[in-house]
């Protein structure tokens, strides 16, 4: 997955929230339609057009209390409006890792 | 173990204070995060995916057990219960709140623990062989020269806005097991003809997107002079480093543009013109920091213990010791390398119970002292023979006595983008799902000395280039997908990987190193001809074309 650390110019192709770390935690966190945070993907505003999607970053970005690093990343929309990560690092970043935790003890 | 002065502990808390501070002003929004990050990067704190990454030195993968037991307090109150040991004699927590940080950090001070240097335009920890002051055959304990050099260049002010990251790497034994041929400096120790110690000194090593091995700028320094010598690199660096462009701000790059001689040149001229700035270490200087080490008080033992002879009949112990257990200066005493690899688990992690286990087992057998490798395994410097098969029967309850050291699931790996920022593929579970696919302890023997890297990105933290196979995370059209390299090696003889063939998916690496380790095996001109020889003497192509012949 290409970092998003490396987003430059914003075009978008399908939909897409905002999402960040937390800047207390670390947790992962997305932009709502309430100009605040979540740690849910479904509280998410959902945005499909490229100035949609600049002007939620813009948003974003002036709380740079809140949270940390916001980017615009891809999601996909199922049956019912159910929002799902859209790539394999977002899933990553949504569901946790995908390696057994368990350390031997 | 070294014992920190004053000066160091003063140092270390003060630290604590300041980055408290900061935490609590970025916390309050009078910092933003552009001004922090700076900060906190100085301190060994990352953002990845999930949360904040602390990383934590080692300098010169050296611990007592008590730090370790730090380490596991750490990983129990503030994180998950585990830690990652990396590729540079570092410990990484994955999951640590900001707004813990100052606490988790105040702990480990306590113990002479902190996070400098571990990232960072700086001089990164300076790393050693695991095996230093112990392995036979040793010129000298290395750690000296890299603790002179760890308090010359911390927090220096000429070194702490480098044009990138730096690290020297450091080893006095005939066999490289820092890799110091991949560091921005390697130092090798010797002695020259007229019996002083010195050391000879390598430049512009590294891997990332354009990886090289270093080469040698000076033959000979003597020891008295590596500060004067390191700084006026140093100062050549800052000087002309590519401050203008990341990629090609290393050391490396600006070794290669010059080309060594017109590098070592300008080196020595400045190194002239320095003059005598005070760096010259004599005898006094080194020694004190030489008495700072203490050293165990070895027993006079027998070679072979009556407790090692009946154990042998146990062919589980005999499969570990023969793996696991390497000799030492002292007779009667052996090093034991704790394998962080078993069967399906995460490279180089342990948990907090593994931790406080070892530090126990450290205290009982091998005088409270544990080392790291690079290879993010751990080892017991100093275990007396006859304490082998208890060792054993309480690594293996642990979880720490799989035989596999140096083979086929000895698999060193970055964290990758299960956890990294900038990784674009995976590591652990190819990690994972190659040691179930090797699990068979006989097989892997048969296979003999095989060294697979794994990174998750072009920067190479898992050192994939110097992998016996090397693989590499690419991103293709959002799939993860994965290069493969073959004959790279990170030792004395150190050289960079060839690419074997196209790319696989994900789902297709571990049958790809399965046919490749077959080839080997089908090829080799006997079983002692080690996998990165067969490919030195064949070359890539016949391996390549029974790999990927029905691909």
């Amino acid at each position: 997955m290409t970092s998003p650390l490396e987003q430059k110019k914003i075009k978008i192709t399908g939909p897409s929230v905002v999402t960040a770390n937390r800047t207390w935690d670390g947790a992962v966190v997305y932009r709502t339609a309430k100009q605040g945070w979540s740690t849910e993907l479904a509280d998410s505003a959902v945005v499909s057009t490229s100035d949609d999607a600049r002007a939620l970053l813009a948003e974003a970005t002036a709380d740079d209390v809140g949270a940390v690093g916001p980017y615009i990343a891809p999601v996909e929309l199922k049956d019912g409006g159910k929002v799902k990560p859209g790539n394999l690092r977002e899933h990553i970043r949504a569901k946790g890792v995908t390696i057994d935790l368990q350390v031997p003890a | 173990m070294y014992a920190y002065d004053e000066l160091d502990r003063t140092l270390i808390n003060e630290r604590v204070s300041e980055f408290r501070d900061q935490v609590k002003r970025r916390l309050s929004g009078e910092l933003t995060e552009d001004e922090f990050k700076i900060l906190r990067l100085q301190n060994g704190v990352y953002l990845q995916l999930h949360a904040y990454m602390f990383r934590v030195a080692i300098p010169y993968g050296t611990l007592s057990s008590k730090q370790l037991r730090r380490f596991a307090h750490v990983a129990r109150r503030y994180d998950r219960g585990y830690g990652h040991f990396t590729t540079r004699q570092n410990i990484q927590f994955n999951w640590i709140k900001l707004a813990e940080l100052p606490d988790a950090l105040a702990d480990l001070a306590e113990v002479g623990i902190h996070a400098m240097q571990t990232s960072g335009n700086n001089m990164r920890n300076v790393t050693s062989d695991q095996w230093a002051g112990v392995a036979p055959g040793e010129i000298e304990d290395p750690r000296i020269w890299s603790e002179l050099i760890r308090q010359h260049t911390t927090l220096h002010p000429e070194f702490s806005f480098l044009p990138r990251k730096f690290k020297i790497a450091i080893t006095a034994a005939e066999h490289d097991r820092a890799a110091i041929k991949i560091h921005d400096i390697g130092l090798r120790l010797h002695k020259n003809a007229d019996g002083e110690t010195g050391f000879e000194v390598l430049v512009g090593g590294g891997l990332g997107r354009t990886p090289f091995i270093a080469k040698t700028i000076k033959p000979f320094v003597p020891g008295r002079d590596i500060l004067s010598y390191i700084e006026a690199i140093l100062r050549v660096y800052n000087q002309y480093g590519r401050r203008d462009n990341i990629y090609k701000a290393r050391i490396k790059i600006l070794v290669h543009e010059l080309g060594i001689e017109k590098f070592a040149k300008e080196v020595d001229e400045e190194w002239k013109a320095m003059g005598d700035v005070g760096l010259t270490l004599d005898h006094t200087a080194i020694e004190e920091v030489r008495s700072r080490f203490s050293y165990p008080a070895y027993e006079k033992l027998p070679h072979m213990p009556d407790e090692l002879k009946q154990a042998a009949h146990d062919p589980l112990f005999e499969r570990w010791r023969k793996n696991s257990v390497s000799a030492h200066k002292v007779q009667g005493y052996s090093i034991v390398t704790l394998s962080l690899k078993p069967v399906g688990g995460p490279p180089g992690d342990a948990s907090a119970e593994q931790m406080d286990a070892v530090a126990d087992l450290a205290d009982k057998y091998s005088f409270g002292e544990i080392r790291v490798g690079h290879e993010q395994n751990l080892a017991l410097p100093h275990v007396a023979k006859r304490d082998l098969p208890a060792l054993f029967k309480a690594l293996d309850r642990l979880g720490l006595a799989t035989p596999n050291v140096n083979l086929v699931t000895d698999i060193i790996a970055c964290p990758g983008l299960d956890y990294c920022s900038l990784a674009n593929a995976r590591s652990i579970p190819i990690a994972q799902e190659l040691t179930r696919r090797f699990a068979n302890h006989d097989t892997a023997d048969l296979i003999g000395r095989l060294h697979i890297n794994i990174s998750g990105c072009i920067n190479a933290c898992g050192h994939h280039h110097v992998g016996h196979i090397g693989i590499l995370g690419v991103e293709k059209n959002g799939e993860e997908f994965y290069q493969i390299t073959i004959g790279g090696r990170a030792d004395e003889n150190a050289q960079l990987g060839t690419l074997i063939g196209p790319a696989v998916p994900y789902a297709e690496v571990a049958d790809v190193i399965e046919d490749i380790v077959e080839a080997y095996l089908a090829l080799r001109d006997r079983p002692e001809e080690l996998f990165v020889d067969t490919v030195k003497r064949l070359g890539v192509e016949p391996i390549r074309e029974r790999v990927y012949a029905t691909r």
